[in-house]
């Protein structure tokens, strides 16, 4: 079933086409890659997806729901959660409340529409609701092995260890579908096997996966299903091997050789 | 010993005073804790505020001289002004600075002096440049307590800023939407993914400033007068509280604020400065927090790895 369908979109910077008429469409429960050469308008498309930016022209349906000019905290609401090629976290936060932060405005909870009633209800139980998306927190933490960091900043964390805590806090949030922009970017690679480890674990959860990625082993392996960007625009889709063997994406990675 | 009282009298007077510079220096931390910039219009809004609570006041009390419709009509008058501007700050920010969010940073500032211009020239052009008095809207005898003298507007003036200002905390500390404001004053792109609304929140803080205002604009009123003016040197003095106390750090402004009332109040006799320079000491204080700790008394302290 396809959760996310982009129909038609485009995205035009002055007289840059970065996204061309591109149909991307997200199968549910299955890891989704997305890969291309540099430029190719990967995140220019995830950033449409997202809400950070907008279409000039085209449509993106998520879950039977026209959302191509949603802002991008209501499309979060939704159930979209991404992370970023250059890692955004609350840097002067310790790491389990960057993970709370995600909890607490998570897929479906309005913290403006709330009865009233239930608004001063969870005002008077602050301390409770504390201590609760506390151990929710921490139990995210446990499953993406950060646990003993918790009480660091963030900013004090190795790479590797940042890029988990943005993958956890986008988790927390319970999304249905989970945007990662080049997470294995800088990675070593043990770090990149654990990171595969750990995208395989989420997969298990049933939460969709979008994933950017130019480290090839881990696309191959963990993608159930890729689709091929170039010049903005989609050149081929299929399964890892299809991909693999398919001349027009051989052509895009490597060229083409001289006659 | 006369002496001691006499200064425990300016003390009284310098926390008085204190108070209304904290309830609108709130206004200032608050905005910039978000959008990091100052805005200079907020003086003018207590200006307003100080307008509306006079002529509502004035409308409802009528030709009645019953206490007890004076002191009810006086927290009516109160909270329609917060009400009123709330509403016209979070229109000024949607008219003169949201459009110029992404613009360089001297833009919102440059409008924000616009709208400041506009707002004292249209309440001189509206109401005439003569000043009027705010009446009391109780007898205000004041109360002899060994040898020191507290007005009723004192009592009122603290009591109403401490209420505000507990209020305030708890809603920033405690409610949902107060922690999102929080997020949002850490990172604004981020706390947007996290399903934040963060224009939401804007307007929010702006509703919230402009109301404390306008709170601090009614009590001041009573000492200074109501006039088209009034709110651009108790702005600015309100200002410089916000960066004493640290900007950006809510309890910062209100210890700033607080600092700044009794420092006025008892530098001019302390320091034999004529009470006609008095001003001098806010600013003068302000150039000595920039020079010792830029960030402020609460500013924030940049947590790094040890």
């Amino acid at each position: 079933m396809r959760i996310l369908e982009t129909e038609s979109v485009s995205r035009v910077f002055g007289g840059v086409v970065a996204v061309n008429k591109v149909d991307f469409h997200v199968e549910q429960g299955l890891v989704n890659g997305l890969i291309g050469p540099n430029g190719a308008g990967k995140t220019t498309l995830f950033n449409q997806i997202t809400g950070m930016d907008h279409p000039t022209s085209g449509r993106i349906i998520f879950d039977g729901k026209d959302i191509t000019r949603l802002p991008a905290w209501k499309i979060s609401r939704l159930g979209i959660a991404r992370t970023f090629q250059n890692i955004r976290l609350y840097n002067d936060l310790t790491v389990i409340e960057n993970v709370m932060m995600g909890l607490h405005f998570k897929v479906g909870s309005d913290p403006f529409k709330g009865r009233f009633v239930q608004a001063v209800k969870s005002y008077f139980n602050a301390g409770k609701e504390n201590r609760e998306l506390y151990s929710k927190a921490l139990e995210w933490l446990e499953f993406f092995e950060l646990a003993p960091l918790k009480d660091e900043f963030a900013r004090n964390l190795p790479y590797g260890n940042q890029r988990e805590l943005e993958i956890a806090r986008a988790m927390a949030s319970e999304p249905k579908v989970l945007f990662l922009d080049e997470p294995a970017a800088g990675m070593n690679p043990s770090e990149t096997a654990h990171l595969m480890y750990i995208i395989s674990r989420i997969r298990e959860l049933g939460v969709t996966v979008v994933l950017i990625e130019h480290d090839m082993k881990l696309v191959m392996n963990v993608c159930d299903n890729i689709t091929v960007l170039s010049f903005g625009q989609k050149i081929a889709e299929g399964t890892p091997d299809e991909i693999k063997s398919d001349p027009l994406v051989i052509e895009a990675y490597l060229g083409r050789e001289e006659e | 010993m006369t002496t001691l009282i006499q200064y425990l009298q300016y003390l009284v007077n310098g926390i008085t005073l204190g108070s209304i510079y904290a309830l609108i220096a709130l206004g200032y931390t608050m905005v910039y804790g978000i959008l990091k910039f100052i805005n200079f219009a907020h003086g003018d809004i207590l200006m307003v505020g100080a307008y509306t609570g006079l002529l509502t006041y004035t409308a409802l009390l009528g030709e009645s001289t019953n206490p007890v419709w004076m002191l009810t009509a006086f927290f009516i008058a109160m909270l329609v002004s917060m009400a009123f501007c709330a509403a016209l700050g979070m229109f000024i920010e949607r008219v003169a600075y949201k459009p110029l969010r992404n613009a360089s940073r001297l833009a919102p500032l440059l409008s924000a002096i616009g709208v400041s211009f506009i707002l004292s020239n249209g309440a001189a052009w509206i109401f005439g440049a003569q000043s009027r008095r705010f009446p009391y809207p109780f007898d205000n005898t004041p109360i002899v307590i060994a040898g020191l003298s507290i007005t009723p507007h004192q009592i009122l003036t603290v009591t109403v800023s401490v209420i505000m200002m507990v209020v305030l905390t708890l809603f920033v500390n405690k409610s949902r939407m107060g922690k999102a404001m929080r997020a949002t004053s850490i990172d604004q792109a981020t706390s947007e993914l996290m399903g934040i609304d963060v224009n939401k929140i804007i307007s929010m803080t702006f509703a919230i400033g402009s109301a404390l205002a306008a709170v601090g604009g009614i009590l001041s009123s009573f000492d200074f007068r109501v006039y088209a003016s009034m709110g651009t040197m108790t702005g600015l003095k309100a200002f410089v509280a916000a960066v004493i106390g640290g900007i950006g750090n809510i309890q910062g402004a209100m210890l700033g604020g607080l600092i700044l009332g009794v420092l006025e109040s008892i530098g001019a006799p302390l320091l034999g400065i004529p009470s006609a320079l008095r001003d001098t000491i806010a600013f003068a204080a302000l150039i000595i927090i920039l020079l010792v700790k830029p960030d402020g008394i609460l500013g924030k302290n940049e947590r790094e790895k040890v």
